[in-house]
């Protein structure tokens, strides 16, 4: 690759979202933490894409915690270098072409 | 800070959907003038790291837990533009694949993440970089101190939406002291890692990154 520091970025990411993302800690985040102690925690509804094979970062189907989140994890980071490599380049393209 | 259905009413989520929607038509203009062949492969990069790094949650009281946001991070490298493309990039994928923050409550996040967060923490950054000597020391510093501000910026972003337009009936005052200050704590977290990583690229490619580009320049003139 042209630019090693985004190579080494993306092998970053990785890393982080396949391997170290296992040992994250899985307490409630600062809403969530917020929303119980208040009390509208009971509000929340679920998301309508709640059964989707990724939701809630594993891979339904899949026993083994640390393959299944790592995978989701994996998959998520794949997607998003897709998406966002996709549309920062169409971006620059679409620059060029309007001078 | 990922918002689920069902907290925030319908005509408020709407209403929010409508205002990040004219946020991000307003970044891709702007992206579209800032990006070119060196910038793009980067910004796509800040995207997936963010994306990465915000599932790795770190405790930061009893029973509580955060992640970075980013919205700071991601300014400072690619520019605000840019920046809040990536995070609704990133706040999309998680609605959509992993469940993980509504979709109804999509353009409150996207407000709070990826406008307020981004916004408030260049804002931040750029103070901290006009008060701080002119050197990369001080832009590593900028960012941590932007990153700092940047999450109860978007905690504030929440409460503003649950004053509007709350589902439940809890004071207001309760929600806004204690969304605050647990949200300063994570920006504690949110500013060593937006300081590590600005850092890192400061050290391998100084001339990507967004932030540095007008100070550079200065220091070039006085070495010559």
């Amino acid at each position: 690759m042209k630019n090693p520091l985004v190579a080494a970025g993306l092998a970053l990411s990785l890393v982080l979202a396949g391997g170290a993302s296992y040992y994250a800690s899985s307490q409630p985040d600062g809403l969530e933490k917020v929303a119980g102690d208040v009390g509208f925690l009971d509000s929340a509804k679920a998301s309508v894409v709640e059964d989707s094979p990724l939701a809630g970062y594993g891979v339904t189907g899949i026993e083994n915690e640390r393959i299944s989140g790592g995978l989701a994890g994996v998959i998520g980071v794949a997607s998003t270098a897709a998406i966002s490599f996709g549309l920062f380049y169409a971006l620059r393209r679409f620059k060029k072409d309007k001078s | 800070m990922h918002i689920p259905d069902g907290f925030i009413d319908i005509p408020t989520s709407a209403t929010f959907a409508a205002l990040s929607a004219v946020g991000v038509a307003a970044s891709l203009k702007g992206a579209a003038r800032s990006l070119d062949e060196k910038t793009a492969p980067l910004a796509g990069l800040t995207a997936t790291f963010i994306f990465a790094v915000q599932m790795l949650n770190f405790p930061v009281a009893a029973g509580t837990s955060g992640h970075l946001l980013g919205g700071a991070l991601a300014a400072i490298l690619v520019g605000p533009y840019v920046a809040t493309l990536s995070l609704t990039v990133v706040l999309l994928m998680q609605a959509l694949l992993f469940a993980d923050g509504g979709l109804s409550a999509a353009g409150l996040n996207i407000f709070n993440m990826s406008l307020l967060g981004v916004w408030f923490g260049y804002g931040a950054f750029l103070l901290a970089k006009k008060i701080l000597p002119k050197n990369k020391v001080s832009i590593t510093a900028a960012a941590a101190f932007a990153g700092l501000i940047s999450v109860p910026a978007a905690a504030l972003g929440f409460t503003l939406q649950y004053a509007l337009g709350a589902t439940a009936t809890f004071s207001l005052t309760t929600v806004l002291t204690a969304m605050v200050g647990t949200h300063i704590l994570i920006g504690i977290g949110e500013a060593i890692i937006t300081g590590l990583s600005v850092s890192a690229v400061m050290a391998s490619r100084p001339d990507l990154v967004y932030g540095y580009r007008g100070t550079k320049k200065s220091l070039e003139i006085r070495e010559g």
